[in-house]
């Protein structure tokens, strides 16, 4: 597919293959640390500088997803989304709309060109990464389908295609997997139609050729593969709040003061990380968009 | 086959299977030291310890089917050792979240064990295993007599309250717990079918 190739990642973005190869002395620094548990000093010396925004190294953040239409586990996805053809790829814009109809990917995304983001990425299963993703602002292509005064939120598709999507030849999700946002949140400027990451085309199991990115939210609101845009009225239905409405809810925003009924979100894992580290409130984005949120109970509106 | 033959047979057998239950811990040792426990290595210990765990419940309640099924008898020897195991593999198990996860925060830890089902399973399953594992010993199993059996079917509970933690902290796909709990189901209900049959 075309991609416009953006400013090159910049070295300093990209971990080092010394840094990198460190994790292989995880046991021996495990060891060491389970003895040091006995000195409460050593943690602190222990603890790493932050490093709040150093990238996830890539092979992590491609081999360690959640990616139902694969496989329910985390390795699954990179071994077999190879079946998954992105070429060709149309995204029907539907709904409330001046501009509704199928559209040729390339033709979605040429007017623009793709800018890197590094985002932080919380899955609500409490581990997190750093992905430096490339991609073009919703706000820039939803106004081109000229949405309608009724388009109150925006709905989107992940393709439905069980020859394709192996996962989807079991009933572990209701398919094809729906995720939604209010228009004011689509519209934000940190929400990213993903076209790639690392300075590359996305790889298939990252949600190839078109993924949301959402960042203040848990990660099963960045539907990835998606294949249609809806604009409605109503709050859309979405695939793991009906899954799960106790447990996974249509803001899913991040918030470590609302636990998830099985486990708690106050901390999270880095992948990368031998301990975990406190989550923040909109996963460290409260400053851009708390105010999304005004006046809003976000203990009921989770 | 030469009576002696078997016997001796027998004898080796143990200690190749005390080597053959250290395996699995042997080859996360590799992993770790090659880096190879994936993007996630303390979810990869703590998954494939928990894994273990049930995975030597589960053998420890076949012997006494095993031994019925087939009339070898000397089953029986290793009985305690897999139980043995499975208590060794739990405490690894605890021993990753309360370092990895939690790192002795033990305000934290009580907090999260009251409140959290599947920790509260799981951790109820572990201090009723060490009772088992004390009195594991001859000495203990002559000392308390009949009651050593009373105490020991504890270990239907515990084993229970394992595939109830696995199944409650997954997302949605649970065909894994589902089937340790088929394996338990069955074996629960094979002991339950002879009582029923009146040849306890």
């Amino acid at each position: 597919m075309l991609i416009q190739k953006p400013a090159d990642v910049r070295p300093s973005e990209i971990t080092p293959p010394e840094l990198y190869a460190r994790r292989r002395e995880f046991l021996k620094t495990a060891a060491v640390l389970g003895a040091a548990a006995l000195w409460p000093n050593v943690r602190a010396a222990t603890a790493a500088p932050d490093e709040d925004l150093k990238p996830t190294p890539y092979k992590d953040v491609t081999s360690y997803n959640n990616f139902y239409e694969f496989g329910s586990s985390k390795t699954d996805p990179a071994q077999y989304a190879g079946s998954l053809k992105t070429q060709p790829w149309t995204v029907t814009v539907e709904g409330h709309c001046e501009k509704p109809g199928q559209y040729v990917l390339d033709d979605v995304l040429a007017p623009h060109q793709p800018e890197e983001r590094i985002y932080r990425l919380r899955c609500v299963e409490a581990w997190s990464m750093v992905v430096p993703w490339l991609g073009i602002p919703l706000a820039k292509i939803l106004p081109r389908f000229q949405p309608t005064a009724s388009a109150r939120y925006v709905e989107f598709t992940t393709l439905l295609d069980p020859a394709q999507m192996p996962g989807q030849k079991t009933r572990l999700l209701d398919w094809p997997y729906l995720e939604g946002l209010r228009m004011d949140e689509a519209m934000h400027p940190l929400t990213l139609l993903a076209t790639g990451l690392y300075g590359k085309e996305l790889p298939n199991q990252n949600g190839a050729p078109l993924r949301l990115i959402a960042p203040w939210k848990y990660g099963f609101k960045s539907i990835k593969s998606i294949v249609k845009i809806r604009f409605t009225e109503t709050q859309p239905r979405t695939t793991w709040a009906s899954s799960g409405p106790d447990e996974y809810g249509f803001y899913a925003n991040v918030n470590p003061d609302v636990d998830h009924p099985r486990w708690s979100q106050k901390k999270e894992r880095r992948i990368g990380d031998l301990f975990r580290r406190d989550t923040l409130p909109f996963n460290g984005y409260a400053d851009q968009v708390a105010g999304l949120y005004a006046g809003m109970d976000l203990r009921r509106n989770f | 086959m030469n009576p002696d033959f078997a016997r001796r047979l027998w004898l080796t057998a143990k200690p190749l299977i005390f080597i053959g239950c250290l395996l699995p811990l042997a080859w996360l040792c590799w992993l770790a030291w090659q880096g190879q426990l994936g993007a996630n290595p303390v979810e990869t210990l703590s998954h494939r310890t928990g894994d273990w765990s049930l995975r030597f419940l589960l053998l420890t309640l076949a012997i006494t089917p095993a031994r019925r099924l087939t009339g070898w008898n000397r089953l029986q020897q290793f009985r305690r050792m897999l139980g043995l195991f499975a208590f060794f593999y739990v405490s690894l198990h605890l021993a990753v979240y309360l370092i990895f996860d939690q790192f002795f925060d033990w305000s934290a830890i009580a907090a999260d064990v009251v409140k959290r089902p599947y920790l509260t399973v799981g951790f109820a399953a572990f201090l009723l295993l060490i009772p088992l594992a004390i009195t594991s010993t001859r000495g203990m199993m002559k000392r308390l007599g009949k009651n050593w059996q009373r105490l020991h079917r504890l270990v239907y509970l515990i084993a229970v309250l394992g595939v109830l933690h696995y199944a409650w902290l997954v997302k949605a796909d649970l065909s894994e717990p589902l089937l340790y709990g088929g394996v338990l189901a069955m074996l629960l209900g094979y002991r339950r079918w002879r009582r029923w049959r009146g040849v306890c």
